[in-house]
């Protein structure tokens, strides 16, 4: 899922983009209508170990998940209050036994219904069930365009195979296939073969997302931070590739904000225009909010509606709109622009989520942050910190040894 | 698929594709094309012309349709839907009635 789909500007978006056409009829100071998506992190469990996991780094366990009836109110909640399109996403959505179920129920009540997966679980009888079911679109991660690193990156062994298995059944149940490629320094390289790899599984869209750097990216921050060289590189190939194949492959591309001068409109601005909903029933302003502290979130669980809790919620309300800047962002003619960036980078970086985003060239912090990435970049620290339930695991060195005979030419 | 690369002309017999639905939104009053990671606000005349895409009607069948009710030059309004057909066609929201193989 993108949620920068309106605002990125090296993004083809279509002005009819119903996204910018209905957002732009609002402004700031008024109530905030019920986002048109909604993300649903079914599970956080996941065979997949990738170091720049979204999710946050204290993982809800499988007993706090939301029951099956739980979901299904919750799907039909969202329906109610004007949400239309609904997300699956995880960990590993296909992780939960009930998928398809969930998916039936979500066409029931009129969403359309998008599946985010690592594909490594599916087979061919249980995605032909879900789009029985009703499911209207697939999103594939992928880590790279061959085993090797892709393997390596996703932390599982023959995981490659897998999704490249599971995208063509996917197009030969006619279903529209969007390719997800987060790419990071040890990827980049392959950039125009993932490109080429999204033509030949005839995949409709291709995002070429940049790792963000909270939560686990952060953890793997030195192992993950390409060079100013490679995303200049990656931006010519981009722009190239989006040219040539108009109309074949949609390219949606995420920058990486550390080299940016501009901060990112980071979920289009906190609480107004998305809201998912974490395994354990929490209603969060973005998937990564609860890496910052002191904030409480509330619970489907809770007494409370769903709309009450994306218009009342302390949590939606502390960072909403301009009210709550401090300066450089208050005075800035680009507050509506941006909304002072990301919140969880400025709490991951600079301790308070109230801050500007050291990712605008006018954060006090930006240098800094931008000489901390080139240095690491450079460094060329290498080895990944696994995601999983334990706190991360760190990769076994003999791999290590192994790239650095390669980078030496052994 | 067969929803890419299409080129609109007056033979076409165009439909949406399964995972472009054409749906009035109760909550916002309007219509919208869900898609893939989209939610398209169709106008007044767009909502029209794609309520005729049911893949029988020809784009020939749906310009004297439109000609008609609006009292306006057939050669115009088959220019315009083929314009806005084709834009919807090569962003994936749009496909064509496969031919019968006779």
């Amino acid at each position: 899922m993108s949620d920068t789909l309106a605002d990125n500007k090296t993004t083809a978006a279509p002005p009819s983009d119903g996204l910018a056409v209905l957002e732009s009829r609002r402004s700031a100071a008024e109530t905030f209508g019920i986002p048109l998506a909604v993300l649903a992190e079914v599970t956080h469990r996941c065979p997949l170990q990738c170091p720049y996991c979204s999710n946050p780094v204290e993982l809800d366990r499988g007993s706090t998940e939301l029951t099956t009836d739980e979901w299904k109110k919750v799907l039909g909640e969202l329906a109610e209050l004007g949400v239309l399109q609904i997300h699956f996403s995880g960990g590993e959505p296909t992780a939960r036994k009930d998928i398809v179920e969930l998916v039936q129920h979500a066409t029931d009540v009129g969403l359309y219904s998008n599946l985010i997966t690592s594909a490594v679980l599916l087979t061919k009888d249980k995605l032909s069930a879900l789009a029985d079911a009703g499911l209207s679109h697939v999103q594939i991660s992928f880590q790279g365009n061959e085993p090797v690193v892709a393997d390596r990156v996703a932390g599982l062994k023959d995981a490659h195979r897998k999704k490249l298995e599971v995208a063509r059944w996917t197009r030969e149940l006619e279903l529209p296939l969007t390719v997800n490629a987060v790419m990071h320094r040890q990827n980049l390289h392959q950039l125009p073969n993932i490109i080429q790899m999204a033509v030949d599984l005839d995949a409709d869209r291709l995002e070429v997302a940049n790792v963000q750097y909270y939560g686990w990216a952060l953890k793997n921050r030195a192992a993950l931070m390409p060079t100013i060289e490679q995303i200049e590189e990656t931006s010519r190939i981009v722009e190239e590739a989006q040219a040539r194949l108009k109309g074949t492959l949609a390219i949606d591309y995420v920058v990486p904000d550390y080299y940016a001068l501009r901060p990112k409109k980071c979920m289009g601005g906190w609480g107004r225009q998305f809201f998912n909903i974490s395994p354990a029933g929490k209603v969060l302003p973005c998937h990564a909010a609860e890496s910052i502290t002191g904030l409480e979130f509330e619970s489907v669980r809770s007494n409370h509606s769903i709309a009450w809790i994306w218009q009342n919620s302390e949590a939606f309300n502390r960072y909403r709109g301009t009210g709550w800047m401090p300066e450089p962002c208050k005075s800035c003619e680009f507050r509506e622009v941006d909304f002072g960036g990301c919140r969880c980078q400025a709490f991951a970086l600079t301790g308070d989520a109230g801050n500007t985003d050291p990712a605008c060239s006018l954060s006090p912090r930006h240098e800094e942050i931008f000489k901390q990435a080139e240095r690491e970049a450079a460094a060329h620290q290498d080895r990944f910190i696994y995601r999983n339930f334990a706190g991360g695991t760190l990769e076994t060195d003999d791999r290590q040894d192994e790239r650095q005979d390669k980078r030496n030419g052994a | 698929m067969a929803s890419r690369n299409i080129s609109v002309s007056e033979t076409s017999r165009p439909k949406l594709p399964r995972h472009a639905k054409l749906k009035f939104d109760e909550t916002r009053q309007v219509w919208v094309i869900l898609a893939p990671e989209r939610v398209l606000a169709p106008d007044e005349i767009a909502v029209e012309v794609l309520q005729l895409c049911d893949g029988v009607r020809s784009v020939s069948e749906m310009a004297d349709q439109l000609a008609v009710k609006y009292a306006a030059p057939r050669e115009a309004i088959t220019t315009d839907v083929i314009a806005m057909l084709q834009d919807l066609a090569d962003k994936g929201f749009l496909t064509e009635a496969r031919e019968k193989t006779s």
